[in-house]
């Protein structure tokens, strides 16, 4: 064989390896064909508006994008991105938890799907933060340059990060089934119940921990937001979280995805679902008692009747208790409809949540209160364009990577 | 190191404080800055386990450095020139304010530190005579064990046995913790800078003047004597004495005797604090007193978990071993028959 035909075979090896990776089985025409859908284009308008912000940002500062000020030095980019996606990223370390350490074998089919969505979930919680750092290119300061030990920042700091990298390696025998990588992908699940018990660790102390932050504030926190059980209420709403996380994802794959999901992953969704549902009631309502809980311990009861008081009533029924009630309805009527329902309703009630404390009980007390709630066009577009981009990049990875449906190579390998 | 000094202190501006000798020998003699020490332990721990060593620090009782110096703002005594202001603008080199030092009409508003400015007067309405505003000076306490150093993920703030709450920019990410975490919403930041923001707060004038033995530029500055410069011990002193001598001109309570478990700099007032904007709802206890519970819990979750849950996972696989041996024992049965 001469020299020219071994390099044409290489370059015809890549470009299947690639027309097979990466343009899921297309030629390059056939792939850019099938990126105009109505959804692409909107994607595309956001992120055409949104990414030449973000350079803005970085370029100009965050006071010409942002209205963080002195006294609200915290906006959307953490209350939504840090706050609310740390909990609704929970999903990895519940689902492993519930699979290998507890023994829920039924439920391997959605283990990967909440891997998948907690790794993605903190990589972008770090994005959004990113985004958010006066400095970003320190980032790596509490783990190298100076150690604030006494920090609850510096905890979440160190376990954001090293559970970013667990998840990753969670995560990484279905990166390696899609390269076709066999012995690595072995070596990757040998550590499987070792990486279990590190996420177990690092998420119960980093969800709690999130919380704890706020511990630091008591004068400046609305009394009925603020509670010694902050750590708790942030980790025990972080479980339900998690698996109401898991029934929306998975539902929106099994819609938006059919054709990327296996027989196995359709026809076990509807009992896994309403299995996840009566889960999720359980911490729901274990989280309803704490919050009770919480407002006994302080002798809360007669700030119940004032404006914040009205607001806390509004956040305790129709965002904790009424998607509880909902997941029971679902689960009595053996209805996966009704389940996703309340699941979809719970998410929300965490992102009300942690908004309520991050932004809305913070600094209630001064003059001019909440006219930063809603936020400036730009930093709201940012947001927007970050979240475009996680649904753009967890599309990708579900189009490509065996992760609704099994890989027919390692079926046996459970 | 637990002297009680004995030496005359500063009273105010005109009496002369000198810090310098004092404060350096009193360094001296406790050899290692305690905080620097504790640190560097806690460092080590904290790289092992991932947190934990923030006990080394946390769990000591830290009553304040003896000998601490401190400033008392006297609320009746101000009279709202803002030379405090003026002055602190010079020292520190920052920009010219957009209306003069001695443009009264700023006290329309209610102002607050920013990037451009470490201390603000304002003005209120005094219930006992409308004639006569109230001007209160504000800028950081300098707490003894303050909140911004318990926030700080990388060590950027430091409090010195000198009494200043230290910031270092060069250790600095920009989360803005400090800022939620300060009990009194001092820490400011520059936002509009996007290469080097960084916070702004008072200094205590610590680099250029308190520890060369001189005392801050507002106190100084002061032509009314409402801030007195000294040790932070006597100016509790002072303080106590003079509502003991006026009750009818005072309210009997040091501002930052005990809030927030004590401040450098404390304030006197002829009406209730809260009339003139003092954040009265801050704890007596130091902040950081808020977090240890919780940060005591991290090396027993590093402990106790692996074991739990490492049962948890035993517990299971025993399960479907005793199962696997029931199968095949049947399968054994069946056969023989």
């Amino acid at each position: 064989m001469s020299n020219e035909d071994t390099a044409t075979a290489k370059q015809d090896n890549f470009q299947s390896w690639f027309m097979d990776k990466l343009l899921i089985g297309m030629t390059w025409p056939e792939y850019l064909r099938k990126l105009i859908t109505p959804f692409n284009m909107v994607a595309a308008a956001i992120l055409s508006v949104g990414l030449p912000l973000i350079v803005i940002r970085f370029v100009q500062g965050l006071a010409s994008v942002t209205d963080a000020s002195n006294d609200y030095p915290w906006g959307i980019l953490l209350g939504w991105g840090l706050f609310s996606g740390v909990p609704l990223s929970a999903t990895g370390f519940v689902m492993a938890t519930a699979y290998y350490i507890f023994g829920f074998k039924r439920y391997h089919s959605l283990v990967r799907l909440g891997v998948l969505t907690g790794f993605l979930g903190y990589l972008f919680a770090v994005i959004y933060l990113l985004t958010d750092l006066g400095r970003p290119w320190r980032i790596y300061f509490p783990m190298a340059v100076g150690f604030g030990t006494a920090s609850v920042l510096f905890l979440v700091a160190w376990h954001v990060a090293t559970y970013l990298t667990v998840q990753l390696l969670e995560f990484s025998p279905a990166i390696l089934e899609w390269l076709k990588a066999r012995r690595v992908r072995k070596w990757a699940t040998m550590i499987t119940i070792g990486m279990t018990i590190a996420g177990i660790i690092l998420s119960t102390l980093h969800q709690s921990a999130l919380g704890a932050m706020f511990l630091l504030a008591p004068g400046k926190m609305h009394p009925l937001w603020y509670s010694q059980y902050l750590p708790v209420f942030f980790l025990s709403s972080s479980i339900y979280a998690a698996l109401a996380m898991v029934i929306v994802v998975s539902t929106l794959g099994a819609t938006f995805l059919r054709d990327k999901t296996d027989h196995n992953f359709l026809s076990n969704l509807d009992p896994l679902t309403i299995g996840l549902g009566k889960g999720a009631a359980v911490g729901i309502y274990v989280y309803f008692a704490l919050k009770l809980i919480g407002v006994a311990h302080d002798d809360h009861w007669n700030l119940l009747n004032t404006p914040y008081g009205h607001w806390f009533i509004v956040e305790m029924l129709c965002f904790v208790l009424l998607p509880g009630l909902i997941f029971s309805l679902g689960v009595k009527k053996q209805s996966a409809g009704i389940v996703r329902l309340a699941a979809f309703s719970a998410v929300l009630g965490i992102i009300v949540n942690r908004i309520n404390v991050s932004t809305i009980a913070f600094n209630w007390q001064l003059t001019d209160h909440l006219h930063h709630i809603i936020p400036p066009w730009k930093e709201a577009m940012i947001v927007l364009a970050i979240f475009t981009l996680h649904v753009l990049i967890f599309r990708w990875i579900l189009n490509r990577m065996p992760v609704l449906r099994e890989h027919p190579d390692y079926t046996e390998s459970h | 190191m637990n002297d009680k000094s004995h030496e005359p202190v500063s009273r105010d501006k005109t009496t002369g404080a000198q810090p310098g000798g004092d404060g350096t020998e009193q360094r001296k003699s406790s050899g290692i800055n305690r905080r620097a020490f504790l640190g560097t332990v806690a460092t080590i721990g904290g790289v092992a386990m991932i947190g934990s060593g923030g006990l080394a620090r946390a769990s000591e009782d830290f009553s304040g450095y003896p000998n601490s110096y401190g400033l008392l703002t006297d609320l009746t005594a101000c009279v709202g020139c803002r030379s405090c202001e003026a002055a602190c603008n010079k020292e520190n080199g920052l920009p010219k304010p957009e209306t003069p030092f001695d443009d009264v009409s700023v006290f329309e508003k209610t102002r607050r530190p920013d990037a451009h400015a470490y201390t603000v007067v304002n003005r209120y309405e005094n219930p006992k005579d409308k004639s006569m505003p109230i001007y209160r000076k504000v800028q950081c306490n300098h707490c003894k064990e303050p909140a911004c150093a318990s926030a700080c993920p990388i060590h950027a703030y430091s409090k010195t046995p000198e009494g200043a709450v230290r910031y270092d920019e060069n250790l600095c990410f920009g989360c803005r913790y400090c800022m939620i975490a300060c009990p009194f919403g001092v820490p400011a930041y520059d936002y509009s800078s996007a290469l080097e923001p960084k916070i702004v707060k008072c200094t205590m004038c610590y680099e250029t003047r308190v520890k060369h033995g001189k005392i801050t530029a507002c106190a100084e500055a002061c032509p009314a004597g409402a801030i007195t410069f000294g040790k932070r011990d006597e100016l509790i002193k002072i303080a106590r004495n003079r509502i003991e001598k006026n009750p009818d001109k005072y309210v009997d309570h040091i501002y930052g005797e005990h809030e927030a478990g004590g401040t450098n700099w404390i304030y006197l007032s002829g009406v209730p604090f809260e009339q003139v904007g003092f954040p009265t709802n801050v704890p007596n206890k130091p902040p950081i007193e808020l977090t240890k519970g919780f940060l005591s819990s991290v090396p027993l979750v590093f402990t106790i978990w692996p074991a739990l849950f490492g049962m948890c996972y035993a517990a299971v696989r025993h399960q479907d071993e005793v199962c696997d041996e029931k199968v095949a024992s049947q399968k054994k049965k069946e056969e023989g028959k």
